[in-house]
């Protein structure tokens, strides 16, 4: 059932473009081949989402140079910063990072934060041994296309035991649509070093098709403690891929925290693997759709570790057509005694043709466990509504109150505070309100 | 103006069945009415119907509170208007806290440009709750979500405390309520009693009404009210049941739209 594979780029052209950009041999290799598997592979196969009918054509034109940093923010994203003395901040615009800064007192620390293009030159053998080995090309079409085509992202490197208290901060800015926008974000926490990471996704006008098909990967060593957020808030015309992975080692913990807000269509995975002994992966995803919108959304926890830990929680309001598939799965292997894996996910609809999907899946091969999982989807509820209303409230209001309170549970758990505003604002946008 | 509430002829179908056929109530402000009757006759259907239920449609008859047309209202109007309904079985509502949602109908009763600033509504709803008896804790409770049967009421309370309203509809207030809860309830109810305020209590025993004494008492069945009088009559229905009532007016089967 393979359909034919027009790729965006020939295999000697991405190759020339690479050695131009002044790329290494490996990497150079690395785009190549993943270029030839994206022409054998298949797309991936997802649960009730028929991506294969997806117009998934729209890569962009790749860069044939690599311009330099201009360190000029692009416009309008000035309200997604707050450029102090000691900011972090990359800021990606379409293939190119245009601004990259890290505080001189993290840097002396030997905190790297820049661009993972600069990265690659600069720290060429710490990227090589991490990239693409949690997000790997032989996957799947999608995954290959983006290890042969990603562009700017970011590096992030945290040394042992240092603690970074302030967040790290990234933005991916589209608004070209002939341009090929594959952000890939790499982060590596050393042994018990702590650090909070939180990245945009934004999108100006215009009037093309575009698939953003990006990857993180997060590699949290023993002991140490990332926070991982991400707001995705690309237009309509946008189809929006993206893989969120981390493995975690002995006693370390990834705590995902993800606000689906997109206008167009989209798949996201957010995967923890729990490597190690002790570890802990929490994650929570709200998401919004609406018009017609195609959502499908996974978070999952595969548990290797003894006494691991994994909390997911998903929480969807759908209006008007949009339809969300939400697919939960906790994994757990063989010997990962003494793992707990919760899950909810839940989807509030707020329309009769709004579409929802809940699809807890528990897959269980260690008796000594402890799994549990909730899931449920329905319409608003009359009688809560006619409750609220009873006391004066319009009926308007009387929804805003019952998807915010729906939503609460995971933004007040929200641990900054500012992203947390920031997801209010967006909800109550994407809520035509 | 005094306030002035009269329901006239009402009617009311729930899924086609007739269930109130034909309820007449005149309420002036400072009058207590109470409405006692046997389970299933009628009375939460009266309740909702003049809250406006969704569920229930009203096929007859008219309802005006100080002369406006209350069937006119969305159920968010009647409330603005002053209606209070004190419900039954109150819904419970996750992720909204009590205090946002008492801000929020506050907000909505003031109207737009004239919203309580927080520091007040605080002072407010925290004086309120105390003269209830309800542990502050409850204002940031979700609503409603996990309480006992007398937390509810007592909450249902707070909002009438907190509302303003000029005709409150209590609908078994006192059930669930434990003896120093159905006191501190009635409390409530009495400090309210003004002449810019009519009450209708619901409920199934005179020891309420040994707290809060009305002055007109109905008895409801088979979705109407067959019987009025005073205070007395509460007392000698506590006393001696229904089935007087019953004889004197030839019923058999009390209850309504059960047919057989
Ligand atoms: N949503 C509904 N669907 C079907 N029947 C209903 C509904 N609501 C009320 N009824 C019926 O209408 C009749 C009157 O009910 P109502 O709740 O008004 O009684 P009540 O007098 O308040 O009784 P109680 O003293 O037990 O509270 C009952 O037979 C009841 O079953
Ligand atoms: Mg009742």
């Amino acid at each position: 059932m393979t359909t034919q594979t027009v790729l965006p780029v020939e295999p000697d052209t991405l190759q020339s473009i690479s050695v131009s950009n002044g790329e290494p041999a490996w990497l150079t290799e690395s785009r190549v081949n993943a270029l030839r598997l994206a022409a054998e592979l298949d797309l991936p196969k997802l649960e009730k989402t028929k991506i294969d009918r997806w117009d998934l054509s729209n890569f962009g034109t790749i860069r044939t140079e690599r311009p330099a940093l201009t360190q000029q923010l692009p416009e309008g994203i000035a309200s997604f910063v707050d450029l102090k003395e000691d900011s972090n901040l990359i800021v990606q615009h379409n293939s190119t990072a245009v601004y990259t800064t890290l505080s001189a007192e993290l840097a002396a620390k030997g905190v790297i934060f820049t661009d993972l293009e600069t990265a690659v030159r600069e720290h060429e053998d710490l990227v090589k041994s991490y990239l693409h080995t949690l997000v790997k090309p032989e996957e799947n079409r999608l995954t290959a296309l983006h290890a042969a085509l990603w562009n700017g992202g970011v590096f992030l490197y945290v040394p042992k035991n240092v603690e970074v208290d302030i967040p790290l901060q990234s933005i991916f800015l589209i608004d070209d649509a002939t341009a090929s926008f594959a952000p890939h974000v790499l982060i590596v926490a050393e042994a018990n070093s702590r650090v909070t990471y939180v990245d945009n996704y934004i999108s100006g006008q215009y009037d093309g098709k575009v698939v953003h098909n990006g990857a993180a990967e997060v590699f949290v060593k023993a002991g140490a403690k990332v926070q991982f957020a991400s707001v995705h808030n690309l237009n309509e015309q946008t189809t929006d891929l993206i893989n969120r992975r981390s493995v975690v080692d002995n006693d370390a913990s990834i705590e995902w925290i993800v606000g689906e807000m997109n206008a167009g269509d989209a798949v996201s995975e957010t995967l923890s693997v729990l490597q190690g002994n002790g570890s802990l992966s929490d994650a929570k995803v709200i998401a919004v759709g609406s018009g017609s919108q195609k959502l499908n959304y996974t978070t999952k926890a595969v548990h290797f570790g003894k006494s691991s830990d994994s909390q997911m929680i998903t929480r969807a309001v759908m209006r008007e057509q949009a339809t969300a598939i939400i697919n939960g799965i906790t994994k757990i292997e063989k010997g990962a005694t003494k793992a707990n894996g919760e899950q909810t996910e839940k989807v509030l609809m707020l329309s009769p043709k709004a579409r929802g999907d809940a699809n807890p899946i528990l897959l269980i091969d260690e008796d000594d466990v402890k799994a549990g999982h909730a899931a449920s989807v329905g319409q608003v509820n009359q009688e809560q509504i006619y409750y609220l209303m009873s006391r004066g409230i319009s009926r308007e209001q009387a929804e805003r109150l019952i998807i915010y309170g729906f939503l609460a549970p995971v933004v007040s758990d929200i641990p900054l505070e500012q992203l947390q505003q920031q997801l209010q604002g967006l909800v109550e946008r994407k809520l035509g309100q | 103006m005094a306030t002035h509430f009269v329901v006239e002829g009402l009617k009311a179908t729930i899924e086609g069945k007739e269930i109130l056929k034909g309820i007449d109530i005149e309420i002036k402000g400072g009058e207590i009415h109470a409405i006692m009757g046997p389970n299933g006759t009628g009375k939460s259907t009266l309740a909702s119907a003049l809250m406006g239920h969704p569920k229930y449609e009203v096929t007859d008859g008219k309802v005006s509170l100080d002369g406006e047309d209350v069937l006119e209202m969305a159920v968010d109007e009647r409330a603005r208007a002053g209606l209070f309904l004190a419900m039954q079985y109150p819904s419970e509502i996750a992720g909204v806290t009590n205090s946002d949602f008492l801000r929020s109908a506050i907000n909505a009763r003031r109207g737009e440009g004239n919203e309580v600033s927080l520091i007040k509504f605080i002072r407010q709803m925290e004086g309120k709750m105390k003269e209830l008896e309800m542990n502050p804790e409850f204002a940031h409770r979700y609503l409603n979500e996990g309480f006992s049967g007398g937390e509810k009421k007592r909450n249902e309370i707070l909002q009438m405390l907190l509302l303003d309203p000029k005709i409150v509809v209590l609908d078994e207030i006192d059930s669930g309520l434990d003896i120093d809860a159905l006191r501190i309830v009635a409390n409530g109810v009495n400090a309210m009693r003004s002449e810019e305020r009519g009450f209708l209590i619901i409920t199934h025993y005179q020891r309420l009404l040994n707290y809060i004494t009305p002055d007109y008492v109905h008895v409801m069945m088979q979705g109407r009210i067959v019987k009025s009088g005073g205070p007395e009559l509460a007392e000698r229905l506590e006393r001696d049941g229904y089935d007087w009532v019953k004889e004197e007016l030839g019923i058999v089967d009390e209850t309504v739209g059960q047919e057989a």
